[in-house]
């Protein structure tokens, strides 16, 4: 098995969306290799043939009826937010 | 004995005969959270105010003879995870301060309405993801039996809470074992139904394949009556089933002959603690002169679920957790105007504790180009091989057997610097969640003054089985009575 590099847990941390600091990569690289060290216990298993499961039980996609039913007022929906403006959420500019 | 220390079904007997009013009951709680919460830490968030309101109602109802709720006047926490309209819900994280939902959970919905009187949030590892609550952002809860060991988790705060009075009741939340393993250390009965028996609606989220809420309680009877509230299809949560409303106390009474116990021998073996197994098997003992029969199955698998489980539970967390951007909802970084990468980056890596870090990082490597067929597909047929293995066991027993963790309650800090040893605190349960099956953990019987759990695991929607063989087991014993000391010396005040 290939060793991660603190090069990967960094692009990984990108794509995380995750900033650390110099030593917390080091640490982190550390646990990753020993923890899928671990994980890759499961090489050992012969899974020929055997479905991937997803879901435990027999239930297919459900759907309701497409009935129109009140929704929570646009006050209440924006309560939480960190920036509200015009009646909407507020994000920082997203293009130039 | 004070009032805080009895069960459900005996206050609503207490109730039904006005002997006791719901007031009188929460003034017993309130009186036991004032003497130990400093001590231990079970809870969040308290709203105090709140439940004497909603307690005097109850007090008026019962006094006008009017129709009682199941729950009627009763004390209950609900842990940190579950939503309730117009409190603050966080699940122990910087990243959700000040986080007030718009709405509330389907299982808080349905306790509120047969009458529960909730007292507030209990604490838990941030966002359900360890085994002592060491990981919370807010507090350690202690082990009510030695505080300077942990009271497990991630429902540690609940667990506390029912051991030591300061609720009748908890609900909890069950990913890899967060309800049973806190029950065990704590001593207390904590039960995970089968996936999809409970709706998930407004349980923040960790794995979604794996979640399910269930109850803590001090005995299997009141298990029995939570889940008969609990249970039950919800439009909001598609993966709730809908079935025949089944009584869960149906079976309590039942005698034990003829019923079929496995007893994996797998579950025994390496890195269970012999004081753990001897007791877990003396109860097994028991069990068999109460009737039932024992016979020694081979789950073979056993020792890939704890990595398959990983892998599956990390690779869901990471692309649930990535909601938290600051936008929305939870706790924002300071603003950087032109540009939003920056500001999710600033928002998510200070909000989020170091162990929530390290499992949305490994997820997401996990569900990563490369990484995905290695790991998280091969976790996924595993998981095919677990669920097929305890079917086909199924088919041979009622019910299995096992310690519900490898050890007694552990010390704080001992397994908190090394996540694979704090993973290892799951691996008696997770395979549980894995294949999506129902089990509870009782208390039977002590190691080294600690509590210890047996787990009991029952096949697909078969909580009557568990919950009978339990009852019939805690009918005999007394493990589910004993009370950690501070409980012993706040009762005599």
């Amino acid at each position: 098995m290939r060793r991660i590099s603190e090069e990967d847990v960094k692009h990984v941390a990108g794509l995380a969306r995750l900033n650390f600091s110099a030593e917390e990569l080091r640490t982190l690289t550390d646990e990753f290799n020993r923890i899928l060290q671990y994980l890759a216990k499961l090489n050992q298993v012969d899974t020929m043939g055997a479905p991937p499961t997803a879901h435990v039980l027999k239930v297919k996609n459900r759907f309701r009826e497409d009935t129109v039913e009140p929704s929570l007022p646009r006050a209440e929906a924006l309560k939480n937010a960190s920036a509200v403006k015009d009646g909407s959420f507020q994000a920082p500019q997203i293009m130039e | 004995m004070e009032l805080c220390d009895l069960t459900i079904h005996e206050l609503r007997r207490l109730y039904a005969r006005k002997e006791v009013f719901p007031s009188e009951v929460l003034a017993s709680v309130i009186r036991r959270i004032h003497a130990v919460e400093k001590d231990y830490g079970a809870y969040l968030t308290l709203d105090l105010e709140g439940a004497v309101e909603q307690a005097q109602a109850a007090d008026v109802r019962i006094k006008a003879g009017k129709p009682l709720g199941v729950l009627e006047g009763i004390p209950v926490a609900i842990k940190g995870n579950l939503c309730q309209a117009g409190r603050e819900t966080t699940c122990a994280s910087r990243i959700l301060q000040g986080f007030v939902p718009p709405y509330t959970a389907t299982a808080v919905r349905k306790i509120l309405a047969q009458g529960a009187v909730i007292l507030g949030h209990a604490n838990m590892d941030e966002f359900a993801m360890g085994s002592s609550t060491e990981y919370s952002a807010v507090k350690k809860s202690k082990n009510p039996w030695d505080p300077l060991r942990t009271p497990g988790g991630s429902s540690g705060g609940s667990a506390v809470a029912v051991a030591v009075g300061e609720a009748i009741a908890a609900l909890g939340s069950d990913t890899g074992g967060s309800i049973r393993q806190p029950a065990a250390f704590c001593g207390v009965t904590g039960l995970k139904p089968t996936y999809g028996l409970v709706s998930r609606y407004g349980l923040i989220a960790l794995a979604s394949s794996l979640d399910q809420i269930g109850p803590l309680t001090k005995d299997a009877e009141d298990s029995a009556l939570l889940l008969n509230i609990l249970s039950g299809f919800d439009p909001m949560d598609s993966t709730s089933v809908s079935g025949k409303k089944v009584d869960y106390t149906r079976d309590l009474q039942q005698d034990l002959s003829g019923k079929r116990i496995g007893l994996p021998l797998e579950y025994f073996e390496a890195g269970i603690d012999a004081e753990v197994k001897c007791t877990v098997l003396e109860a097994v003992e028991l069990l068999k002169e109460l009737g039932a029969e024992v016979v020694e199955i081979s789950l073979k698998f056993t020792d890939y679920a704890l990595p398959a489980y990983c892998i599956i539970s990390s690779g869901e967390a990471s692309s649930n957790l990535a909601r938290y951007d600051g936008i929305r909802y939870g706790k924002a970084a300071a603003r950087i105007e032109d540009n939003l990468n920056a500001f999710y980056i600033r928002t998510r890596s200070e909000g989020f504790g170091p162990e929530v870090k390290r499992r949305i990082m490994l997820g997401t490597y996990l569900l990563s180009a490369g990484a995905y067929e290695a790991y998280y597909k091969k976790a996924q047929q595993v998981r095919s091989l677990i669920i097929q293995e305890f079917n086909e066991a199924f088919q041979q027993v009622d019910v299995i057997i096992t310690p519900t963790t490898p050890t007694i309650a552990f010390k704080f800090g001992e397994k908190s610097q090394d996540p694979l040893q704090m993973y290892w605190s799951e691996v008696c349960t997770a395979p549980v969640n894995m294949a999506g099956l129902p089990a509870i953990s009782i208390p039977c019987g002590f190691s080294r003054g600690l509590p210890v759990g047996m787990q009991i695991i029952g096949a697909h929607f078969t909580e009557t089985v568990i919950l009978n063989v339990a009852y019939q087991y805690q009918r005999v014993t007394d493990y589910h009575q004993a009370r950690p000391e501070p409980v012993r010396q706040e009762g005599t005040v």
